[in-house]
């Protein structure tokens, strides 16, 4: 799997949303991207990728295209 | 007597500011309620669709303060659910936000202000109201039950001034906003600081968000609360590491912090001259019951401490004889003035008068050491709680066998993990999660499905649950 694949699949199953919708989509902009959503999103992403996120960049992590940009931060280029 | 009443007095001092940089003071606390007053006409059932907003506030402590009688839900609940409560309740009035406000169907809109309408249904009811009866909240909300409490202007002045006191609340405190106001903890800690005449600090924004901290840094933020799972995320995104030099107070409550989380915290808030207090409560005492005095929090650790001033525990053995003997597990029940007056499960209902008299059966389990100390140990009834919130087990099953006809589930589980048996086929599984999540809004991490050929049933078609978890 590419890391897109796998940044996507994280997505769609932690915060039950479809492929398409990826896009755009922000921080609380959806019922399931609260602060739970997100933390397992974050711990999810940590363990596929075996990086630690730093505190500054979870509260970063605002939307679909700006976690892109985080990973980036840790080497992992989408 | 109306609730808030001497609060008059605090004139043009700050009630509340949210993170827009908005600003209401107790003095339009109380032309809001005239407002309201002159649209609802007194004693009558309101819904509210809450969120932690300047309207959403106004809209509560003016149905308080004025006699109308709100339900708290909050804003997200599913269209489903608060149907079912409307053609339960009658209620005369719904107060929600513009967001929302496709949810209020049948209504005509009769104010609208501070982001919020207030919505006039056209169905017409007469709901008669217990005099003394001042707010409902529901039981577990996420699972749809129409089961309220029933709380009094008596409990809910009690409950408060017995926490202005514990905590050593005053009016220079600035609490800030990490608790739904539909959720009898987040309701405390408004209710205990109006009283006061602080100043609340209210956010929608949550604690894994920068601007939540920004926000607490520049308002400078005094305290706040906690379930749990929230002192699991502070923990992860590193609360500990920050410098918040006017955050003196942090309180935690909706369930048992683990020991090491109930260490941690505790060592930090020593470290660095603040309070960690865990306590204890249920919406069926107007919130409090108990507290571990924050000088105690390390010697007493994974303790729930002892009852808040005006109230007392003791514990129950199986036959409802009181245990004297220390170390021995109970019935945990608690006596004050704090407890509610009753449940309500339809309309008629609200008429009811105080049916539990002071008296509560928590339907937790606990134990209490020599020097008087409670400990939390298990629970006796089918609940479990997930991320603060209470659900009742039996009422997941409920919403379930009515969704999916002529299969059979068993839900058990712990807190924060709940376990649903079923006799589906593998291939529906998926679907009855999506269903659970449409209709409660709880994260799916925190549930498992699983499926068994059977539920094991005893010969009175009784589910076995010992059998299965």
């Amino acid at each position: 799997m590419t890391n897109l694949e796998i940044y996507n699949r994280m997505f769609i199953r932690d915060l039950r949303v479809k492929e398409e919708d990826l896009p755009g989509l922000k921080y609380r902009g959806i019922r399931t991207w609260d602060s739970l959503g997100h933390m397992d999103l974050i711990a999810d992403l940590e363990e596929k990728y075996d990086i630690h996120i730093s505190t500054s960049d979870v509260m970063n992590f605002s939307s679909y295209e700006k976690g892109m940009e985080v990973l980036a931060k840790y080497g992992v280029i989408i | 007597m109306y609730l808030f009443q001497n609060e008059k007095s605090y004139g043009d001092r700050l009630l509340a500011e949210d993170d827009c940089g908005n600003k209401v003071s107790y003095e339009d606390l109380d032309s809001f309620a005239e407002e309201l007053y002159g649209h609802t006409r007194g004693k009558t059932l309101i819904f509210i669709l809450c969120e932690n907003t300047i309207g959403s506030l106004m809209g509560y402590l003016g149905c308080l303060k004025t006699g109308v009688v709100p339900l708290m839900l909050e804003k997200q609940i599913n269209q489903e659910l608060l149907d079912r409560l409307i053609n339960e309740y009658h209620p005369t009035f719904l107060y929600v936000p513009r967001d929302s406000l496709l949810k209020a169907k049948e209504c005509e809109i009769v104010w609208e202000t501070k982001g919020y309408y207030l919505c006039q249904r056209r169905e017409k009811q007469s709901t008669s109201l217990y005099g003394e009866l001042a707010l409902l909240l529901t039981t577990s909300g996420s699972t749809g039950s129409p089961k309220l409490v029933r709380q009094s202007k008596g409990n809910m002045e009690a409950n408060a001034e017995s926490i202005c006191n514990y905590l050593n609340i005053h009016e220079k405190e600035r609490p800030v906003t990490t608790l739904p106001m539909n959720y009898t903890y987040g309701l405390s800690i408004i209710n205990s600081h109006v009283k006061k005449g602080a100043a609340l600090l209210l956010t929608t924004k949550s604690m894994v968000e920068q601007p939540f901290w920004d926000f607490v840094r520049e308002k400078r933020a005094t305290s706040f609360g906690g379930v749990p799972y929230t002192y699991q995320v502070l923990k992860r995104i590193g609360f500990l590491e920050m410098n918040l030099p006017d955050l003196k107070i942090m309180t935690q409550a909706g369930g048992k912090l683990s020991l090491n989380l109930h260490k941690e915290f505790a060592s930090y808030a020593k470290d660095r001259g603040k309070q960690f207090v865990v306590m204890y409560g249920q919406t069926e005492a107007t919130a409090r019951m108990g507290y571990l005095p924050a000088s105690k929090a390390i010697e007493r650790c994974g303790s729930m401490g002892i009852a808040i001033p005006g109230g007392r525990f003791w514990l129950e053995d199986d036959k409802n004889e009181e245990i004297t003997e220390p170390e021995i597990q109970g019935e945990l029940v608690y006596q004050g003035e704090n407890v509610a007056l009753g449940y309500a499960c339809c309309l008629d209902d609200l008429i009811k008068e105080d049916e539990w008299k002071g008296v509560l059966h928590t339907g937790d389990m606990a134990k209490r050491d020599s020097d008087g100390y409670y400990y939390i140990t298990g629970r006796k009834k089918r609940f479990i709680k997930l991320f603060g919130n209470r659900v009742n087990l039996d009422e997941v099953e409920r919403l379930l066998k009515d969704q999916f006809e002529g299969v059979d589930f068993a839900c058990a589980g712990r807190d924060d993990s709940l376990k649903i048996y079923t006799d589906m086929r593998q291939e529906g599984l998926l679907k009855i999660l999506d269903y659970f999540y449409e209709m409660t809004g709880i994260n799916s991490r925190a549930v498992q499905i699983q499926h068994l050929d059977k539920i094991p049933k005893n010969e009175a078609g009784k589910t076995l649950y010992s059998e299965i978890d």
